[in-house]
């Protein structure tokens, strides 16, 4: 670990007086508790390595909640310290004191309550090997502020050993034997790659799996990127904004194998009719996820990059040329649902394409939640693992702004664009200052519709156009831009919008563009929530026909 | 009837790492996903630093299969197994303290011996019955009692072995420095504190 996001408060400030004995530590000082654990989170995201975040006790600690959780619901390896009141004060109410282990207790995979000095290379050593192992998550430390002061014996453990865990890694072969055999007799077999194929480094394994077993390949929001979208076999995302075509694959698949994910209502639709008649496996390292939400007739419990090397041993080689070319006819029939509306008009999926054409596959592209989200999963084109790094889980707004300064952080040789709604913009723009000190040239491309448009378009379709709160007002964005003293760029009209990110991409970031979008547009394809994938609605007169 | 496998309820049996907050742990795991405790019996085991709970919950058999998943996932817990009810044995400890007016003391005393329960105190007007027994068992002796007026009762909740050789164990073992710092880490140490002002 080198890099940690943080911000001062009393009980901590006896470790940030050390700071300045460790040069190694690169200290990033935030403006806000919770964009430190999205950086860290960001940072993990983007990187591989464990993400770091410092909180000091009290509403530093309670700031951190919402990061934590955020990073624990998408498995992304991070390490939450915060401090706490003296030993003393512990559980009588003192100034700044919040009970953040209990707190924290639900949203982590483990956490801790250091008492003893002796104690803290332990906890920090079993905390990171936790947190990076197994299937990842956050790993909370919480330090009293006498622990941090009192004097012990430095040891650092060499080996680490949690009886109570133990995460697998290949998986038992008569299972996988089990597995093969129903891929080797399947006829529409159908892979759902998710976020632990990124997780997992298995991207390379996914594609020999895949081309082996003559497999197409969808992929859930996180697990965008786990394969090319221009590979033959790889049909883009399934879910309530995925294709038509990948939803009605899932839908008629009669072996469906399930990679690295968790059965997410969000990618599956209605559980009952997601495809009942089918053969499920499902391939995840946290036994619990397997029979969760939806039955499995093969659980295969182990590390996907391990699994798909024991699979690609014992499946044969197939194709299924019927299979393929049926979803490709629905490709071809469907495509204007899943294609940038044509017009003049400036929209946000014209922006998010053109960004995301400019800007290639080496560079990053973040998201807040909402509309613009859905589009940059749709038109970010992301092709390569840790492309893409947005909050699914927890669908947290505000994401957009610190997740793309720790990523940045963490790829100080990548170009990082993070695609902003105009409501998360608000949420956490402060980290613009973080940015400025920190020397962290992120790209940000606000998608301004004035509204809250996802929840806008949950309104329109699901409480009959009656639409309650959502018409958010914006400050000046440029403005702001020119308070932070970075470089504002407004774009109106569609033909000033490679110019715009060209002169950003130039610019010595930050950098902020304000596109000003059309107001009134959803995102299709939907499948409204508790639907099945089959009832996928590709348009808005679709939907007022139903 | 015992539990069955497929019934309404399972019993699960976890060892836990005896850790500050490892009970928090479990009940929030239950409280967040929604499962309900019928009972809940915690006690130490022959292993220093190891815990052993008996957990019933209600439904079905692939509801206790995702709880035991679930808190074998908890870092605190060293392995946690929905028990077959057929090949172990479960029992629990009741006492009952019932009306008992001379003249009903003998009828209740012939329940109390045909449940192989015994009476550990007397009083003018009551009696307290003691039960070692499954579950169902003392349901059973409860609905006989209850005609004669039960003025209140305690149950341990269920505790459970597996039959024969089997064992739910721990398999291996921590090393004492690593003892040490799992069973303090949490606890407020022995002996003086530094000084707020320190």
């Amino acid at each position: 670990m080198d890099t940690l996001f943080g911000y001062p408060g009393g009980v901590v400030l006896p470790l940030y007086d050390r700071f300045p004995h460790y040069p190694d530590i690169n200290h990033i000082l935030v403006r806000h508790e919770q964009a430190a654990g999205h950086a860290a989170d960001g940072y993990a995201r983007a990187s591989g390595k464990l993400g770091v975040a410092l909180a000091t006790s009290g509403p530093g600690a309670t700031n951190l909640v919402t990061a934590i959780t955020n990073a624990h619901m998408d498995s992304v390896p991070t390490l939450f310290i915060t401090g706490n009141v003296t030993r003393s004060l512990l559980g009588k109410d003192g100034f700044q004191e919040a009970d953040i282990t209990g707190i924290t207790m639900p949203t982590v995979k483990h956490n801790y309550l250091v008492m003893r000095p002796d104690d803290l290379a332990y906890a920090f050593k079993e905390a990171a090997y936790i947190a990076t192992t197994g299937r990842p998550g956050a790993v909370h430390i919480d330090i009293p502020k006498d622990v941090f002061i009192e004097e012990a014996e430095f040891s650092w453990p060499e080996t680490i050993n949690v009886r109570g865990y133990n995460p697998p890694s290949t998986a038992e072969q008569g299972s996988i034997q089990q597995a093969a055999e129903i891929i080797d007799h399947s006829e529409r077999p159908l892979i759902f790659a998710g976020h632990g194929i990124i997780l997992s480094d298995a991207a390379d394994d996914l594609r020999k799996f895949a081309e082996k077993s003559g497999t197409p390949v969808v992929n859930t929001l996180l697990g965008l990127g786990s394969i090319a979208p221009d590979h033959v076999l790889s049909y883009g995302m399934m879910g309530m904004h995925g294709s038509y075509w990948a939803n009605h694959a899932a839908s008629n698949a009669d072996v469906i194998i399930g990679l690295g994910m968790r059965m997410d209502d969000r990618a599956l639709g209605r559980f009952e009719d997601m495809n009942p008649t089918a053969k499920i496996i499902h391939v995840d390292i946290d036994p619990a996820e397997h029979q969760k939400n939806l039955e499995t007739h093969v659980p295969i419990v182990g590390n996907v990059s391990d699994v798909l090397k024991q699979l690609t041993n014992a499946v044969q080689k197939a194709t299924h040329p019927d299979w393929l070319s049926w979803i490709d006819d629905l490709r071809i029939g469907h495509r204007a649902s899943m294609s940038v509306p044509e017009g003049p008009e400036l929209t946000a999926q014209y922006a998010i394409a053109r960004i995301a054409d400019y800007i290639g596959t080496e560079s990053v592209l973040c998201t807040g939640v909402g509309q613009h989200q859905m589009w940059s999963a749709q038109f970010g084109a992301i092709s390569r693992p840790r492309q893409f790094i947005t909050s699914g889980g927890l669908g947290t707004m505000g994401f957009e702004v610190p997740a793309a300064m720790g990523a940045q952080a963490a790829c100080p040789d990548r170009s990082v664009w993070t695609i902003c709604g105009d409501g998360g913009f608000q949420m956490t723009f402060q980290e613009i200052g973080t940015m400025v000190d920190a020397k962290l040239p992120v790209r940000m491309a606000i998608m301004n519709n004035c509204y809250l448009g996802m929840v806008r378009q949950w309104q329109e379709l699901f409480y009959d156009q009656n639409l309650v709160d959502v018409d958010i007002s914006q400050p000046d964005f440029l403005k702001i831009a020119e308070a932070y003293g970075i470089k504002g760029i407004r774009v109106d009209n569609q033909e000033d919008v490679d110019a715009a990110i060209e002169e950003a991409e130039a610019t010595e970031g930050p950098v902020l563009i304000d596109f000003r979008v059309v107001q009134q547009d959803n995102v299709w394809p939907m499948v409204p929530a508790g639907a099945a994938l089959s009832e996928t609605i590709e348009s808005a007169e679709e939907s007022a026909m139903s | 009837m015992k539990v069955s496998r497929n019934g309404s309820r399972q019993t699960i049996a976890a060892l836990v790492e005896d850790r500050p907050g490892v009970l928090t742990r479990v009940a929030s795991l239950f409280r967040r996903r929604g499962y309900n405790i019928e009972s809940l019996a915690v006690g130490t085991t022959d292993e220093q630093g190891v815990s052993r709970m008996t957990i019933v919950v209600e439904g079905t058999s692939e509801v206790g299969d995702q709880v035991a998943k679930q808190l074998d996932k908890l870092i605190d817990v060293i392995n946690a197994a929905v028990l077959d009810s057929t090949e172990s044995i479960d029992r629990e400890l009741a006492l009952i303290k019932v009306v008992a007016r001379p003249d009903q003391r003998r009828e209740i005393l012939d329940v109390a011996e045909i449940f192989r329960a015994s009476v550990v105190d007397l009083s003018v007007s009551s009696l307290i019955i003691q039960i070692t027994a499954a579950n169902e068992t003392i349901e059973a002796l409860t609905d006989n009692l209850r005609p004669y007026g039960i003025l209140e009762m305690v149950r341990t909740g269920a505790i459970a072995l597996v039959r024969g050789e089997d064992t739910t164990q721990v398999v291996e073992f921590e090393d004492d420095e690593l003892r040490r710092f799992h069973m303090g880490s949490g606890r407020i140490p022995t002996g003086q504190l530094p000084h707020l002002s320190d």
